[in-house]
């Protein structure tokens, strides 16, 4: 890490460094709270990544279980329903991705059209709602408002003469109202940073655009886009370094046992297998080869981003 | 070209731009009106599908019934008890995670940091942690909801990039009046964080609130759910919807299962809805430090 103003200072030698710790020993002290707790509640449980590699039960605990070498492995694979959980997590982060990334984007260049101050205000205070709602929260509202029978999307519908859509009850319509929902619950929050990247874009050049006769459009397609292109790129680098991770909450709260092969990804599957049958190795495995895969991600994703525009994530 | 012309092109664009936002805004609302007219509309109206955006048959059958069954309110309790311990206790973790890693001169700063920034790309996992909360004894105890996550390395990383920005000539200034590191951070950097350190606090405060996975994982005494799993129980799970339709048959109610679930979910979302108008402004600036770069 170079400083911001890009001096290069002496190399300190190993005396000064003594003389730092000495007199700012209290900063050493502060520290010690935090790394411990990292220590214990992020170390330790990286080393009991172990038990994916031994049968571990219970009564015997880690250390006394006995090594299977890579047999949780082959058993995880031979489970039909763990190359399900992959399929679907690979699924529904590339639909994510295809119809998620773009949303906030096109958001915020909308809002930077508006010229009403107190609508945008009033508009975005809405939009960001979705954000500071629960899975469970959202998860409630979804089945209630989709509800087969019920659900005043279909009443709507019906009003209309179209019959009742099973939107949440057949997997293709699950996957395309996970997809919907994501986008929703996202577009807004996700949009603030687009916003602020637009709010550094110069106003000389719709000066500029503004005499050559440029439309407003033009001026957003031309100007505003590329202007925040970098932060584009550096957003979406990041979402694909998480393509092998899906959390647990959202699909958990909204699935039902009528799309659980298109809705079950590996976290529920870990959730299903680990917890409620107790399977602690092989479903630890499972999330081991997870946590393997995002990690390659994120380092190449960071790579690549440092190669094109020198912003890497760290 | 004309410039009248030119301009009724733009104004075109502005409306149409100004249709969609209203639209896109309206999807976060009318869900939510729909489910606070079913909680307050009757259980005739709610069974013939009557209820749209506005209660019909005002009444409050369905938070009697909420009320007096009581578990949603104890969730609630116990939630808003959980949430300040751990704001607290993350808030102070942080800061002294984040204020020593703000100085560009600490000696070890690169490992250490590395130390910390690992955790965020590598974990463990659902299962090794739940058996370390397990060994720890930590299982249907409150400390099991605030603990495992004291610190969040993202909020840390905020925090850090925002002590960073204050000059240090400040500090030095401090320093050589003979101000030690602890009595700078207390008495010259926390004083100048404080809108930064409201930000990163609701953050926390947030996240705890909406959090449901380590509460479904780690308690399972049903006296200490938080609210999220309990209103699970009721949306998802018959059970948990039967016991409240049942406490309300007790009163001499009749309710429809859509009330409760309605009644439930307004429950939840109104502590959200009140404050959060008012704390919205401080949590975009937490994005804005963020945007920063970390």
């Amino acid at each position: 890490m170079t400083t911001h103003s890009g001096i290069r200072l002496p190399k300190p030698t190993r005396n000064d460094k003594r003389v730092y710790v000495r007199q700012h020993w209290l900063l050493y002290v502060m520290l010690a709270l935090p790394i411990t707790y990292y220590i214990v509640f992020h170390y330790i449980p990286m080393g009991g990544i172990v038990i994916a590699f031994k049968n571990y039960s219970i009564f015997r605990g880690i250390w006394k279980s006995p090594w299977v070498g890579m047999e949780n492995f082959s058993k995880l694979f031979a489970i039909a329903e763990f190359s399900n959980a992959i399929k679907n997590t690979l699924v529904l982060n590339v639909l994510n991705l295809v119809f998620g990334f773009p949303a906030p984007i096109i958001l915020a260049l909308m809002l930077n059209e508006l010229s009403g101050r107190h609508f945008k205000k009033i508009a975005q205070t809405v939009l960001y709602l979705p954000h500071f709602l629960s899975w469970v929260i959202i998860g409630g509202l979804v089945t209630t408002l989709f509800a087969t029978q019920t659900g005043i999307i279909n009443r709507g519908l019906a009003s209309m003469g179209i019959s009742p859509v099973p939107w949440l009850t057949e997997s293709r319509n699950w996957v395309v109202m996970y997809v919907f929902v994501s986008v929703w619950q996202s577009i807004g929050w996700g949009a603030i940073i687009y916003l602020s990247a637009i709010t550094s874009v110069g106003e000389d050049l719709y000066e500029a655009a503004r005499i050559d006769g440029c439309s407003r459009f033009q001026m957003t397609y031309k100007i505003t886009l590329p202007s925040i292109r970098p932060t584009i790129v550096i957003m979406l680098i990041l979402k694909i370094g998480s393509m092998m991770s899906i959390g647990f909450e959202q699909p958990q709260m909204l699935k039902n046992p009528m799309v659980n092969d298109s809705g079950d990804v590996i976290s529920t599957f870990i959730y299903r297998y680990g917890l409620e049958n107790g399977k602690y190795s092989i479903s630890t495995a499972a999330g081991l080869i997870q946590s393997v895969i995002n990690f390659a991600l994120v380092i190449t994703a960071n790579a690549v981003s440092n190669r094109i525009s020198d912003e890497g994530i760290w | 070209m004309a410039k009248g012309r030119q301009s009724l092109v733009d104004r075109g664009f502005e409306v149409l731009v100004t249709i969609i936002v209203t639209i896109i805004a309206l999807t976060c609302i009318l869900p939510i009106l729909n489910i606070f007219s079913l909680s307050l509309s009757s259980a005739r109206a709610v069974n013939s599908n009557e209820v749209t955006f506005l209660p019909v048959d005002f009444t409050l059958d369905a938070y009697e019934s909420v009320f007096t069954n009581g578990a949603l309110l104890r969730s609630m309790w116990y939630t808003i008890k959980a949430t300040l311990l751990y704001v607290s206790i993350s808030m102070f973790m942080t800061i002294l995670c984040a204020y020593p890693l703000s100085h560009r001169d600490l000696v070890g700063r690169k490992p250490l940091w590395v130390f910390v920034l690992f955790t965020m790309y590598f974990a463990g996992g659902m299962i090794p942690s739940y058996l370390l909360v397990n060994d720890l004894g930590l299982i249907n105890t409150m400390w099991s909801l605030v603990l495992p996550g004291m610190v969040s390395t993202y909020n840390m990383i905020l925090m850090r990039t925002f002590f960073s920005s204050i000059p240090a000539e400040m500090k030095e200034a401090a320093y050589i009046d003979g101000a030690n590191d602890a009595d700078i951070l207390w008495r010259v950097v926390l004083p100048l964080s404080k809108a930064m350190l409201a930000t990163i606090a609701l953050f926390y405060a947030v996240s705890r609130w909406n959090a449901v996975t380590d509460g479904m994982l780690y308690i399972s005494e049903p006296s200490k759910y938080i609210l999220q799993v309990r209103l699970k129980n009721i949306i998802l799970s018959a059970a948990g919807l039967n016991e409240l339709m049942s406490e309300g048959a007790n009163v001499g109610l009749t309710i429809q299962p859509l009330q409760i679930r309605s009644a439930a979910l307004v429950f939840s979302l109104l502590p959200v809805l009140v404050v959060y108008p008012f704390l919205q402004k401080y949590f975009v600036r937490g994005v804005m430090i963020g945007a920063v770069k970390g």
